[in-house]
């Protein structure tokens, strides 16, 4: 059914034409786009076609070049070779706005909206030209009703979930009539209903004539949504394919380049409590963030509790509770480690009570970028592995504990003493996972383990949390993956909007149940909305 | 157009040689702007830098000079290592001058070996207790102690001079503003006979000596390294950030309340209206050339010194305004930064403009 290409990749198999559009006549042609940033290939040799009224897909792993490809297309990024070609002719695009004339919208992965002002004024903002705020107004209420993408206009911003959001974003485009709208990695913050939502907009835009290019790594979501797909590994598209025609594993192959093995999951004995969270509630200092409303969680030892949720619900919140950066000074007794108070301690001597953590954000959160791997490696291990004598840093030992970390856990990097920052992305999360784990914590926090990861360093990951789990410590993962909670946790809780959803074993609940709490609706109403 | 674009790996080697440039292009605008008065270039050049260590006086000026450039360079590197912006070190250094010139003027008649060692420590506390205000301006109410800092400069300038107008003037000195000459047994003593060399010297050598222990190998060193590049993970560590403000506040201060005291203990003898050519000041350029490293701002509070000794020959041999000091500290901050920015960013032509 699929064909891997080489250098060459051709188009296989006659495309699905919604919208009439003829065999022949290409939207938006990419030929031969190449784009290199220091030391590192993006893109090579990119070429694909994309028709009207078609739904494509542009899959690929999280470094794939993806994002690299689309804003070359939008004019964010120019081609060091090659060229794009619009309705026949050539074209370069030397900015968004050039491509906007040309009809080209984009919806960004991460939302730029201006919190603090209403609905239309973010729309207003976007719109070149001048606006009559009435007509405006009368405008947005009709695209919105009319692809189903409901909107208040004066609703003011940070009041509205990241679905509604990302919906001011999609009608902002529409209302410019695009050809072509790009979707980046638009459902990483949506729940599974949301999503659905979402893919029945897309399917009445396709079916009016305007094509869509879709950015995802989903494969269930561009099995259902698209009719073709180009595949991008390490920067060079590996094949083209109609997505329907695939199995989820077959394209799972191409995106990868190998065969991917789940993860193995031993079976744990029920152990004592290890870490126990009762009643906490913190009120956040974070204008957006949310409060914490009487969270309450246990995790057992050998156990693996995984804390779903949509970005920005109180993660943040929760896990600086976890780690001591916000303390409970009144209340020490409602976070405890087998047994002891821990909650109005600060990080340092957490860990020495067996606790360990990793922070959702790498870059200088969990890791300092301009400081070498032994000095991050000493951050968080100086007071359990004992690296200092006296006010003093024992470089020997310091060193020998890097050296371990980066060989037990395959980080690619020139040395110990190469900087955090020099590391890639999933080179680095290697690290700060890896220097958590050889520290044997009792407890294990660790907020989206393998985002930005690439799939055989994920894999890597998930394995050695699972790993850890079955030496008998309590393992709490936080992540928006859902995908990998239910890979690799035992038991799974959903935080909305500062509050914390009973845990309950993985096997017990569906997808559905989780995406509804995600969306905010809490236990009972769950249930009986099944 | 010209575009800065970051480089992705900085040159280790241009970090230190990025001072080296920029004495050098110093001396070079130095020479031109020599020659732009109608002097010659190699004496102005010559009377400027090496006339002032050909003498005995001059070599030993030198280091009477550098003494509290170091030490308030050294408080101020740690400082600015973990991003405290501390600018107000000339105030610091004026309140640890009145503090400890104060207990001189009080025990005018004593000759206890105690009242050197008691104004000494005045002098760090006055430091101290006058960057504590920005401290605990910041902790508490997050002011910025840039402004703070430099602002309550400008207090403890007016308040000496308050002191020596009103209160502390000398009743026996004909109502010039300047108090009491201080006893012998509250004046530094002399390191080289014949020279104005005094104790303060030996102080920021030990100043030096520890920052380079502290900051090389210790735990503390790593802690405002930390801080001042991630603070973020620095406190994912569990360090505190206030208790970092509040060290490198008490430690700058506590260094330049003694380079006060030291000043008006050792060179001057009493206390007068203005008892620094700007050294709080000029050690804010000391740290940054020298790379916040305690050996650099050794070296740097030497180049600074000459700075100042070489305005006066110039003035007095070539007859050149005493300007050129300040003239030659601006040239060699200019470089500095702007070597800097080359070290971090690379610069790419393009036509057209900028998208």
């Amino acid at each position: 059914m699929i064909e891997e290409y080489g250098k060459d990749p051709e188009v296989r198999g006659a495309p699905d034409h919604i919208g009439g559009a003829p065999a022949d006549v290409s939207l938006l042609e990419a030929q031969g786009l190449t784009k290199t940033f220091p030391g590192c290939l993006a893109n090579d040799q990119v070429s694909f076609t994309i028709r009207p009224g078609e739904v494509h897909a542009l899959l690929g792993e999280n470094g794939a070049g993806k994002s690299t490809l689309v804003k070359m297309m939008y004019g964010l990024l120019r081609p060091d070779e090659g060229q794009l070609v619009w309705e026949g002719r050539p074209v370069r695009m030397e900015s968004p706005s050039v491509a906007r004339r040309l009809g080209i919208g984009m919806v960004f992965q991460h939302l730029s909206l201006f919190e603090p002002l209403t609905v239309l004024e973010n729309v207003a903002l976007a719109l070149p030209g001048r606006w009559n705020p009435k007509e405006l107004r009368a405008r947005v209420i009709e695209v919105s009703t009319a692809y189903g993408l409901p909107l208040d206009p004066d609703r003011v911003v940070h009041s509205l979930s990241v679905g509604e959001r990302q919906r001011i974003e999609v009608v902002r485009c529409l209302l410019q009539d695009p050809k072509l709208l790009i979707l980046d990695e638009p459902t990483s913050v949506l729940t599974p209903q949301e999503a659905d939502q979402l893919f029945n907009t897309l399917r009445k835009l396709s079916a009016e004539g305007r094509a869509i290019l879709y950015i995802s790594h989903k494969l269930h979501e561009v099995r259902a949504l698209c009719q073709n797909a180009t595949v991008l590994r390490e920067g060079k598209v590996v094949a083209h394919c109609d997505p329907r025609g695939e199995s989820p594993e077959s394209l799972a192959e191409l995106m990868l380049g190998t065969r991917v093995a789940p993860p193995r999951r031993a079976v744990t004995v029920a152990q004592a409590e290890r870490l126990v969270m009762s009643n906490v509630s913190v009120t956040t200092n974070s204008t957006f963030g949310f409060d914490l409303k009487d969270i309450n969680l246990s995790v057992r030892g050998g156990e693996i509790l995984g804390i779903a949720g949509i970005a920005g619900n109180g993660q943040g919140e929760l896990m600086r509770v976890f780690t001591g950066e916000t303390t409970l000074p009144r209340h020490s007794d409602a976070v405890r480690v087998d047994g002891v108070p821990v909650g109005g301690l600060g990080p340092i001597q957490r860990r020495q009570h067996g606790m360990a953590f990793v922070p959702e954000e790498r870059n200088g959160h969990a890791a300092a970028l301009e400081m070498a791997l032994t000095e991050n490696a000493f951050l968080t291990g100086f007071k359990k592995l004992r690296l200092t004598l006296g006010g003093m840093i024992r470089a020997g030992k310091t060193l020998d504990y890097t050296q371990r970390v980066v060989d037990t856990y395959k980080v690619r990097a020139t040395g110990p003493a190469a900087d955090a920052g020099s590391l890639s992305g999933g080179n680095l999360q290697k690290f700060v996972v890896g220097r958590e784990i050889l520290q044997e914590p009792g407890v294990l926090i660790v907020a989206q383990p393998t985002w930005g990861v690439d799939a055989g360093a994920a894999l890597a990951i998930r394995q050695a949390l699972i790993d850890l789990a079955a030496q008998g410590s309590a393992v709490v993962v936080i992540s928006q993956d859902l995908d990998e909670i239910f890979a690799i946790c035992d038991s799974i809780a959903v935080i909305s909007e500062g509050r914390l959803s009973r845990a309950r074993p993985v096997s017990e609940v569906t997808t559905g149940e989780i995406g509804l709490l995600m969306g905010g609706i809490h236990g009972e109403h769950a249930q009986a909305a099944q | 157009m010209i575009h800065l674009v970051p480089r992705r790996q900085q040159s280790k080697a241009m970090v230190w040689g990025a001072p080296l440039i920029a004495v050098a292009l110093t001396l070079i605008t130095g020479g031109l702007t020599f020659a732009i008065m109608g002097k010659p270039m190699g004496e102005a050049l010559y009377t400027f830098f090496v006339h002032p260590l050909t003498t005995f006086d001059g070599a030993t000026e030198l280091i009477v000079k550098a003494s509290p450039l170091v030490l308030i360079g050294i408080g101020l590197s740690l400082g600015f290592r973990a991003n405290v912006w501390n600018i107000g070190a000339e105030g610091q250094y004026t309140f640890g001058a009145i503090l400890g010139g104060g207990l001189a003027i009080f025990f005018h008649e004593s000759t206890s070996p105690f009242l050197l060692p008691g104004m000494l420590l005045a002098g760090v506390i006055g430091g101290m207790i006058w960057a504590s205000i920005p401290a605990l301006l910041k902790t508490r109410f997050n002011a910025n102690e840039i402004l703070t800092s430099l602002m309550l400069t400008y207090v403890a300038l007016l308040l000496l001079g308050f002191l020596v107008h009103g209160p502390w003037r000398d009743p026996d000195g004909f109502n010039f503003p300047e108090s009491r000459l201080f006893p012998d047994a509250g004046t530094m003593p002399i390191l080289i006979e014949h020279s104005r060399v005094h104790l303060g010297a030996v102080f920021a050598l030990v100043a030096v000596g520890a920052a380079w222990l502290l900051l090389g190998k210790g735990m503390t060193g790593f802690k405002l390294k930390l801080v001042g590049s991630a603070p973020e993970a620095a406190r994912f560590a569990g360090f505190s950030e206030t208790r970092m403000v509040w060290f490198t506040l008490l430690t700058a201060g506590g260094l330049s309340g003694l380079a006060g005291v030291c000043e008006v203990a050792g060179p001057i003898g009493q206390l007068i209206p203005t008892i620094s050519p700007g050294y709080g000041f000029t050690a804010i350029i000391v740290a940054f050339l020298g790379r916040l490293h305690p050996v650099g701002v050794l070296l740097a509070g030497l180049v600074m010194a000459l700075t100042y000794l070489g305005g006066e020959s110039a003035q007095i041999l070539i007859g050149v305004p005493s300007a050129v000091t300040g003239l030659f500290q601006g040239f060699l901050l200019f470089y500095l930064l702007a070597c800097d920015v080359l070290i971090r960013y690379r610069i790419r032509f393009s036509e057209g403009r900028a998208a």
